[in-house]
């Protein structure tokens, strides 16, 4: 059920958004034991909602754009009141004082929050197996991940469990998962969606965006997210982009940079598919031109210097004083020690210690100094190739959904599966991913339209085309 | 270009752990060590480069010293914050000893 459709029938009394939340409940009931997407649901909050947006289209007086529209939100956004843990024992049982803005939004334009979705603990991970309470299913075959972070989200869209989801993206976690679970998901240009009550992994790269069966539900929710915010400092300044009024303008005369960076180590079946989706775009009159850009390739190392130094310096806040949980100890030093030994997982304890190694004295500059000068250089060779094309085209990632257990013992193989999606974030532009084609297994196959900052509408008109061609 | 760094030992675990308020037992030393050491020797594609000259980039916005403007609004809840902490008295969060006992 789309997302669109469902708000348009609440809004002409065709269904109550009570009737809605009960199919949506419902569905949970049905798949989530197996899929597990949720990791808390809000019945009691999500019918009062509906119950208020009900009323007040019987008294006639006007609801936002996505009323009565059900949402799973991702497990690290704030929402005052409700448990709200990233995945992690750490955190387990707080309740915000506040809500993220981007919550805020969300529910000023009549959406339904239903619950929590699991995540990779802090957003640490591309298969939600680092889920301090368990994995995430793949609804398209329950032995694979979902990909990750944003693992849950993903699956309860794909599950027909809700219409749309809220994920964030460090360095893919929206859009890989989105592309092993087939549905559409969206990397805004940072600064376009507020970070307020996001609780932060790498404040550079991070961003909250849309997961949605299809590209129109993601412009949708996006235009809801987007805008300035006063209460974060990196909030661009500037108003809610305006998606749908031009979603169908279409490609003619785009130009469309096939990137070969974007297609290394890709499968032949992801290849072909990102191929043909290139071949899509053309036909709806596109012009394809193939670029390179070698520096993306150095995306990957410079990502996890960058990530975990920022995400080091973020968690240090977890000390068992303010929040969450604590270990009791007999000084200060061991009970922020025994708490944070107990309360963070393997993951997260590697990239704590990972980003602390790269700005510690003696190797900040063999580490995180090159990273950063490697970051200078992405981008600038990003800009070199929008003086050419006005979007890129790729892979989201190299694979399909990966069995569970496949790479939970090698991170750097788990790392590979971001390889895609990395320079986006470097960047600070936007991206997306589409499902466009199914492999040989009838696991869905994502292309990736990458663009420069506040590209969306293009981004979006394009993604437009190719769904339209999708051959899955 | 930078002079390359020694390899990570299990001597750098244990230090990084203590810095960052971690307690490893020596399988997971051995362990963090050996995953970490792959992950920074993937990293010598970056570290290795000649990238004198180049400015680095912290983030991706040119912004600085972002202002609002100075009124009075409200703030956090203090019950509600309070209510989340593990331990509290006096309105006040509540830690283990910090500094020894007098002489």
């Amino acid at each position: 059920m789309k997302a669109l459709d469902i708000a348009a029938q609440v809004a002409s009394k065709e269904r109550s958004a009570r009737e809605v939340l009960d199919e949506t409940f419902a569905a949970i009931d049905a798949r989530d034991t197996e899929i597990h997407a949720f990791l808390s649901l809000q019945h009691d909050r999500a019918y009062a909602t509906a119950a208020s947006i009900d009323e007040r289209i019987a008294r006639g007086e006007p609801v936002g754009p996505l009323a009565g529209v059900p949402l799973g939100l991702k497990d690290n956004l704030c929402q005052r009141g409700e448990t709200t843990g990233c995945a992690s024992k750490i955190l387990e049982g707080w309740r915000p004082p506040y809500s993220a803005t981007a919550v805020t939004k969300i529910e000023d334009a009549g959406v339904v929050i239903v619950g929590k979705t699991n995540m990779d603990e802090f957003a640490m991970g591309s298969s939600t197996e680092n889920s301090a309470y368990g994995p995430t299913r793949n609804p398209h075959d329950t032995s694979r991940v979902p990909g990750g972070s944003s693992g849950g989200s993903a699956a309860s869209v794909a599950a027909s469990m809700v219409p749309l989801a809220l994920g964030t993206d460090t360095g893919g976690s929206i859009r890989q998962p989105a592309a092993l679970c087939g549905v559409v998901g969206v990397k805004p240009t940072y600064g376009l969606v507020s970070r307020y009550g996001m609780i932060a992994f790498a404040s550079s790269l991070d961003q909250i965006g849309p997961f949605a069966n299809d590209v129109a539900d993601a412009a949708a929710l996006l235009e809801v997210l987007s805008g300035h915010d006063p209460m974060d400092s990196t909030s661009l300044d500037q108003p809610p982009v305006s998606l749908l009024a031009q979603l169908d303008a279409g490609v003619a005369g785009m130009k469309v940079g096939l990137c070969s960076e974007l297609l290394a180590g890709a499968t032949e079946e992801v290849a072909s598919a990102v191929r043909l989706a290139g071949a899509t775009l053309e036909a709806a009159g596109a012009e394809i031109i193939e670029v390179s850009i070698p520096e993306l390739a150095l995306g990957l190392s410079a990502y996890y210097l960058i990530a975990p130094a920022e995400a080091s310096s973020n968690l240090a806040r977890y000390d068992g004083v303010r929040y969450g949980v604590r270990v009791d100890a007999d000084d200060v030093t061991a009970m922020n020690t025994a708490t944070r030994t107990a309360g963070f997982g393997d993951e997260v304890k590697r990239r704590i210690m990972l980003g602390t190694y790269a700005l510690s004295a003696g190797y900040y500059d063999a580490y995180y100094g090159q990273a950063q000068r490697v970051r200078t250089l992405i981008i600038s060779a990003f800009a070199r190739a929008y003086e050419k094309v006005d979007v890129l085209l790729g892979a989201t990632t190299p694979t399909t959904a990966f069995p569970i257990g496949d790479k939970v013992g090698d991170p750097m193989a788990m790392y590979q599966s971001d390889i895609c999606t990395i320079p986006t974030n470097l960047a600070g532009h936007p991206a997306l991913s589409v499902p466009f084609a199914n492999d040989a297994s009838n696991l869905p196959i994502g292309i990736q339209l990458l663009g420069p900052a506040l590209s969306e509408q293009k981004l979006f008109q394009a993604a437009r085309v190719v769904e339209e061609g999708a051959t899955k | 270009m930078s002079e390359t760094p020694a390899p990570l030992s299990e001597a750098d675990v244990r230090h990084v752990a203590k810095l960052a308020r971690l307690s490893l037992n020596d399988e997971e030393v051995a362990r963090f060590t050996e995953q970490l050491r792959t992950v920074l020797g993937h990293a010598a594609d970056v570290e290795s480069l000649d990238l004198e000259g180049i400015e680095p980039t912290n983030h991706p916005l040119e912004i600085v010293n972002v202002l609002r403007a100075d009124v009075v609004a409200p703030s956090l809840d203090r019950t509600e914050v309070l209510a989340q902490a593990p331990s509290v008295v006096d309105d006040r969060f509540s830690v283990p000893k910090i500094v020894g006992d007098a002489p």
